[in-house]
């Protein structure tokens, strides 16, 4: 870690210690239906989830949509109660009586959502909604409004300009900044971007992502970044996580998983990525159908509905989350795949008319 | 960075060098827009005037609104000393109208008054908390709703009995359920959005995130409906004191000086017509008005 990192008077573990732990999380949504309003079943949308975010890395979380993702995040911002499950922030487990409380947490912890819109109050001006939190944390108005055009500038947006504005006046990446700085408002210590920049032009996104970039190391924070965009992820992230179903299928450092990914779905979906280079064609055999539903997910193996090498092992247990099979494991921050079957693990480009 | 400087919404700031914090209030700007609007200006003005003759009734005539004579009965407009002449019993019809506005708007404004807090509270609470207690307020709401307002009116103060207060209370009891279900609309919809996401996720309490996100987003069009609802509050009051139930004679009141008035309709029509006028321009004015204030309101429809 750097050396300003351990200035960092809110420090409690040390580098070594995680800044973010989740052991186990889980949330299952009842569906209702029928007569009464019963439950009639049940979607697993997060079902036993367990990583950890090194303090000052980038952890990227890639999936189809509909695998977890973004309710993870929910679950860890505490904007909805996890089944079960806990998390443990910078060694403080959160909303336990020896730990911190959940507001303490949301303190140190922010997110950026993905609609810039509908995540700024339309009534609020930019520099009041960057300074609303602080303030309702009882800093004084002028201070929390001084800091809000502070941050406005830091964010690439002059002040003048910009902290009298309405949400509507601005475009959507400006507005983003605005959503950037306003998670930045509390000086937290890990931010959550949730798509942060899924629906912003290319161009505009390559510059959010480089503003990101920058205010990471101005600020020594962590990120926690979600997308589905496998490009934006392997640019920004120092670990990846891809998850599955509500399931985390395999874990590592970006250039392992980006060189030789392990699980048969992080393969189809790095194939399913477009190249535009003409001598890299794509050799492994495409995804086929949907997702299955998660209100009935397949027994054992998720993914072996749609795996080309599916065994009946696959269907008996949920297969754990360990190193790969080939003992390959690279020194700090392990390779982990989720994978029964080590030829699964071991075919590599295996082409399209196998 | 070409994002932050190139400038869709170009827009003249007050003095550059002025400094940008703090930003004007959300309720000042309302009121600087509202200010703007011509249509609201002469609303005002007229509203204003209504309300200066009605609660002012002593300075501008000296006659009483009780003293009749069998002489001077139904005379015409412009008649020297009843210029707007005189009524069935020869009272004289300027005095009628300007006393008569004091218990009209009050049986006007009060039951939307009633409806505005208790409907707009009840709409919140249902809205913020969701679940059973949404279903509760809401089906409950829905009993009211089946029933068409006028009749509901009717039927409750016929079971209270005739008199102003009751008529208040029943007008207010017909204005909560479509309050309610506008604020829980409202309330539901914002509750949804981001921005409160944002803000819980910030450490804001419920009450901080109602006062400060949702009321303020509540708040700007259940004002506005119930600006819209005075007006029908008017014409409802005004028929239940035709019909005997609000307001008794000989105390005036536009709704009921329209009854009473109603067989001169052929011996004087004008005179006859006057009260009808004075209901339809107010409830004009509270239309156009709450129009005016929910342009002022939507942030989006105004540079």
């Amino acid at each position: 870690m750097s050396a300003a990192m351990k200035l960092d008077p809110r420090d409690r573990g040390g580098p070594a210690q995680p800044l973010l732990s989740v052991e186990g999380l889980k949330k299952y949504f009842p569906v209702r239906g029928g007569l009464l309003n019963r439950q009639v079943a049940t979607v697993q949308a997060v079902d036993d989830v367990s990583f950890s975010v090194r303090k000052g890395e980038t952890l990227g979380i890639v999936g189809e949509s509909g695998c977890g993702k973004s309710t993870t995040a929910r679950l860890l911002m505490r904007l909805m109660d996890p089944d079960s499950g806990s998390i443990v922030f910078d060694g403080d487990p959160v909303g336990e009586r020896a730990g911190i409380t959940v507001n303490e947490m949301r303190r140190q912890m922010q997110m950026v959502f993905q609609d810039s819109y509908t995540s700024l109050n339309p009534r609020m001006t930019m520099a009041e909604s960057i300074a609303y939190a602080p303030r309702m944390h009882g800093t004084p108005r002028k201070e929390a409004f001084d800091r809000a055009e502070t941050l406005l500038a830091q964010v690439g947006l002059n002040p003048r300009q910009y902290a009298r504005r309405y949400p509507h006046e601005l475009s959507g990446g400006q507005r983003q900044r605005v959503n950037i700085a306003r998670a930045l408002a509390l000086e937290p210590r890990l931010v959550i971007l949730d798509e942060a920049v899924a629906a912003l032009d290319k161009s505009v996104e390559a510059q959010v992502l480089n503003l990101l970039g920058d205010l990471k190391s101005r600020f020594n924070l962590t990120y926690l970044f979600i997308s589905h965009d496998l490009n934006v992820v392997e640019y920004m992230s120092d670990r990846v996580m891809v998850m599955y179903l509500g399931r985390v299928v395999e874990t590592g450092p970006v250039e392992q998983i980006y060189r030789k990914p392990r699980h048969p779905y992080t393969r189809a979906l790095f194939a399913s990525k477009p190249t535009l280079d003409p001598d890299r064609r794509t050799t492994e055999m495409p995804l086929t159908g949907d997702p299955p539903n998660p209100i009935n997910p397949p027994s054992g193996c998720r993914f072996r509905t749609r795996c080309a090498f599916a065994q009946a092992v696959c269907a008996e247990k949920p297969p754990p989350l360990a190193a790969p099979l080939d003992g390959e494991t690279a020194e700090g921050a392990p390779h982990l795949v989720a994978c029964h079957l080590p030829e699964a693990q071991a075919a590599m480009g295996v082409s399209a008319h196998a | 960075m070409s994002d932050a400087t190139i400038d869709t919404a170009q827009r003249v700031l007050p003095a550059a060098d002025a400094p940008a914090s703090p930003a004007p209030g959300y309720w000042k700007s309302v009121s600087q827009r509202l200010a703007r609007d011509p249509v609201t200006i002469a609303v005002s003005l007229v509203l204003i005037g209504i309300l200066f003759i009605t609660i002012g009734a002593p300075l501008v005539t000296n006659a009483d609104p009780y003293a009749g004579s069998v002489l001077a009965r139904l005379k015409p407009i412009g008649t020297p000393g009843h210029w707007l002449g005189t009524d069935e019993t020869g009272r004289d019809l300027w005095t009628r109208l300007c006393y008569g506005g004091r218990l009209s708007l009050l049986a006007a404004v009060l039951p939307v008054t009633i409806a505005l807090f208790v409907g707009g509270f009840l709409g919140i609470l249902a809205g913020y908390s969701g679940g059973w207690i949404n279903t509760a307020i809401m089906r409950t709401m829905d009993v009211f709703y089946a029933f068409p307002s006028i009749l509901l009116a009717v039927a409750i103060c016929g079971m209270l009995g005739n008199g102003l207060t009751n008529s208040i209370l029943a007008l207010g009891v017909v204005f909560i359920p479509p309050m309610v279900r506008v604020a829980e609309t409202v309330t539901t919809q914002s509750r949804n959005l981001d921005f409160v996401e944002a803000a819980r996720a910030s450490g804001t309490t419920t009450l901080q995130i109602i006062r400060h996100h949702v009321l303020a987003n509540v708040l700007g069009p259940i004002l506005v409906y119930a600006t819209s609802l005075i007006s029908v509050s008017i014409i409802l009051s005004a028929g239940l004191s035709f019909l005997g139930l609000g307001v008794t004679p000989p105390e005036p009141e536009w709704g009921l000086m329209l009854n009473s008035l109603r067989q001169a309709i052929y011996v004087q029509p004008y005179v006859a017509a006057l009260p009808g006028v004075m209901i339809f321009v107010t409830s004009m004015c509270f239309n156009l008005m709450s129009d005016g204030l929910r342009s002022a309101m939507d942030v989006r429809l105004n540079k």
